[in-house]
């Protein structure tokens, strides 16, 4: 971070508070967007420890290393660490640096509202951590936290998990405030809606998605809340509540949750497809709608998530149909990202190669969502690790594939400093390969009925939870790796020019790298160049 | 500028609204099970107007009654007959055992789920001990009626209904004084 720091012959305000106070008190967007990028960093590794505790046990058949009752803590907060504490946190992170800047605007719309938002992370996640070293353990009833497991059946740390959950969904929902604040407000002028950056439209968006349902969230926690100490029964079937009730709300919000961690993800792969093809965007208003649509049919398919509890043959017709609508606008942003590329003049640096994977293993995620999405085999995959292939591929080659991404494109305009190349290609091609070994293997043990969050397994899937095991310490030791490949760029990579990339387009690039302290204090001139990337 | 004021605070409203909207799928899920049967959801306390029920004596309807204790509830739970052949619109009565195992004042409520959910709203119980709670003293124990129709209107292709009781300790919900009665 010390390139961070530096201050510059054209940084014409006042620099950054020195010390530490910079930044426990900041409000400026690209010190918060830094402080979200590398706490969310850290989130990935802990949860990613989890991650190969879990498959440390699942190396072998048997019990090796951890009982039951802590593997079921360690999936639980492996999930819930990745989701809330690495995925979204980074893509907040992004947000941060780069909409002020892709829109012109000098800082976010609240800015002191902003370094609250990002200041409640470390003690929600603190809280939620804390627990795994309490009496009783952590929550350990898996990330989805279904009622009575996670009421009547919940170790007593079950209230540190639900403040932590409250606490950060008020980080969320100040965060997509202000985002939706800076958007609508802030644009440089000329910047109309219909010519902003992709990455800054899925965000507006998305920032919807999040003020939509993660109250949704709150509210389901403090009704846990009240069932584990106020007596309350909206999840006790004894006091004529209704567990299935759970799933329903819980799903609400976990749906359009899935959307909240990859729509971002689609708008850095649209910014960075085109720029390495040296061709602009294809079908630029036909992505907006893809997204506005994604999002709306987001909150009307929940129930995909819940077919085996049991619902009318209307409702899991409707459920079925619905999901499978959505890969329709999906479609259309893969069509548009391929369309991109034919016939571009494209090379081949290390964001490009991490979105060109992003779309194709994303699209692998996708399909296997696809085939999830069909009531009657539905009931045969349901809580099988064909499940954890689907989302693992969504997720880790999709919205995490997506951050690294941006990380390689925007590092050199946030530290002013150019990653080594070639070091940036082995660790793309580490990742590449050390995904598929973990995650394409899960497919098949999937299939062939192995059950999801169990410590143990029946012999025939010996063999392919091996390969998934070495494939996830090759994995994660290759993010390690990523580590070293940033803190090399920061300290001691080569000056980066203000372009940084000759086939970039956008607000950001006219700033110098790094950009400086304050940016936008008067509002840019928009021209066609620029806009519309 | 005043009007850019003004959005932040129309978004908190959104907020606020979405916070009670999940508040409010509470009872809209109910209002939903009702009418849908979605989770085996039967109905509140039916009266039986012999003169307004339509007797169909030309088919047979099998009604299988199932009994399940709640994970830590010790209590014997039976029902006398497990299956019962009905006509659609006829009275019937079905009786149930329950017994306190323990050596203690337990408080017991049963919680009935009706599969397949579609005959939900065709299934009608007149008088059923599941619309209030059972307080066993040490050994106590207890014949239980539950008298039911099932309507005429029963769609054709159903000719087997599956009543489930689970009875649930609801002791400790009991001396909180924090239960609801009827299901």
């Amino acid at each position: 971070m010390s390139a961070v720091i530096e201050t510059h012959h054209d940084d014409h305000a006042h620099g950054p508070a020195k010390g530490i106070t910079r930044w426990l008190f900041t409000t400026n967007h690209k010190d918060i967007g830094t402080l979200y990028l590398w706490f969310s960093f850290t989130m990935f590794l802990i949860g990613g420890c989890l991650a190969l505790v879990i498959r440390a046990e699942l190396f072998q058949p048997g019990l090796q290393f951890v009982d039951p009752a802590f593997f079921n803590q360690m999936t639980t907060n492996h999930g819930l660490i990745m989701v809330f504490g690495a995925i979204m946190p980074a893509m907040v992170g992004l947000a941060n640096w780069l909409v002020p800047l892709m829109i012109g605007a000098p800082d976010m719309a609240l800015p002191r509202l902003n370094n609250l938002s990002f200041w409640i992370l470390p003690f929600a996640f603190g809280l939620l951590i804390s627990t795994l070293f309490m009496e009783g353990g952590g929550p350990n009833f898996g990330w989805t936290f279904y009622a009575p497991l996670s009421t009547t059946y919940a170790p007593s740390t079950v209230t540190f998990f639900i403040f932590g959950v409250h606490m950060m969904g008020a980080s969320s929902i100040m965060g997509s405030i202000n985002i939706i604040a800076t958007i609508l407000n802030m644009r440089a002028p000329g910047m109309t809606l219909m010519k902003m950056p992709l990455f800054v439209w899925t965000w507006l968006i998305t920032a919807y998605l999040l003020l939509a349902v993660m109250p949704v969230l709150a509210g389901v926690v403090t009704m846990m809340l009240f069932d584990v100490h106020f007596h309350t029964s909206f999840f006790n079937a004894a006091g004529g509540g209704d567990p299935v009730m759970f799933q329903h709300i819980f799903w609400f919000f976990g749906h359009p949750e899935v959307y909240i961690m990859i729509l971002p993800a689609f708008g850095v792969v649209s910014q960075i497809i085109p720029t390495f093809a040296r061709k602009p965007l294809f079908g630029y208003d036909s992505m907006v709608y893809a997204v506005a649509s994604i999002a709306f049919l987001s909150f009307i398919v929940w129930a995909h998530h819940m077919f085996t509890v049991g619902m009318p043959l209307a409702g899991q017709l409707f459920f079925m149909y619905a999901t499978m609508l959505i890969a329709v606008p999906t479609g259309v942003k893969v069509f548009n990202w391929v369309a991109t590329m034919w016939r571009g003049s494209m090379t081949f640096e290390t964001p490009m190669l991490f979105s060109i994977a992003f779309v194709i293993l994303f699209t692998i995620g996708g399909f296997s969502g696809l085939m999830l999405a069909m009531t009657p085999v539905d009931f045969q995959y349901q809580d099988t690790y064909f499940v954890v292939a689907h989302f693992h591929y969504v997720l880790v080659p999709g919205s995490l594939f997506a951050i690294i991404a941006a990380v390689y494109y925007w590092l050199p305009k946030w530290c002013g400093r150019m990653y080594d190349e070639s070091l940036g290609k082995l660790h793309f091609w580490l990742s590449f390969i050390g995904v598929n070994v973990t995650f394409f293997p899960q497919h098949f043990s999937g299939l062939a009925g192995m059950p999801r969050r169990v410590p143990d397994y029946a012999l025939q899937f010996a063999d392919f939870n091996m390969i998934s095991s070495i494939g996830a310490y090759f994995f994660g030791f290759s993010q390690v790796f990523f580590l070293f490949i940033v803190i090399k760029t920061i300290r001691s990579g080569k000056a980066a020019t203000a372009r940084v990339w000759d086939g970039a387009h956008g607000l950001e690039w006219t700033v110098p790298s790094p950009a400086p302290y304050h940016t936008f204090t008067h509002p840019p001139t928009v021209t066609d160049a620029e806009a519309h990337s | 500028m005043t009007s850019h004021r003004a959005k932040p605070w129309k978004l908190v409203v959104l907020v606020v609204g979405m916070f009670g909207f999940g508040f409010a799928l509470v009872p809209l899920y109910g209002v939903l099970c009702k009418i849908t049967g979605l989770g085996g959801r039967t109905g509140d306390l039916y009266v039986y107007d012999p003169a307004s029920v339509k007797l169909d004596e030309s088919r047979l309807v099998k009604v299988n009654l199932l009994t399940n204790t709640n994970d830590g509830m010790t209590w014997t739970f039976r029902a006398e007959q497990r299956v019962l052949r009905v006509h659609p619109g006829e009275l019937n009565e079905a009786k149930f055992y329950v017994r306190n195992t323990t050596d203690r004042v337990m408080v017991a409520q049963a919680v009935p789920s009706l599969a397949p959910g579609s005959a939900a709203e065709f299934f009608h119980k007149t008088e059923c001990f599941c619309f209030a709670r059972q307080v066993l003293g040490p050994g106590e124990e207890l014949e239980m009626p539950m008298r039911f129709f099932v309507s005429s209107d029963l769609p054709r292709n159903l000719d087997s209904i599956s009543l489930s009781y689970t009875l649930f300790d609801v002791t400790q919900l009991a001396a909180d004084g924090q239960i609801a009665t009827g299901a």
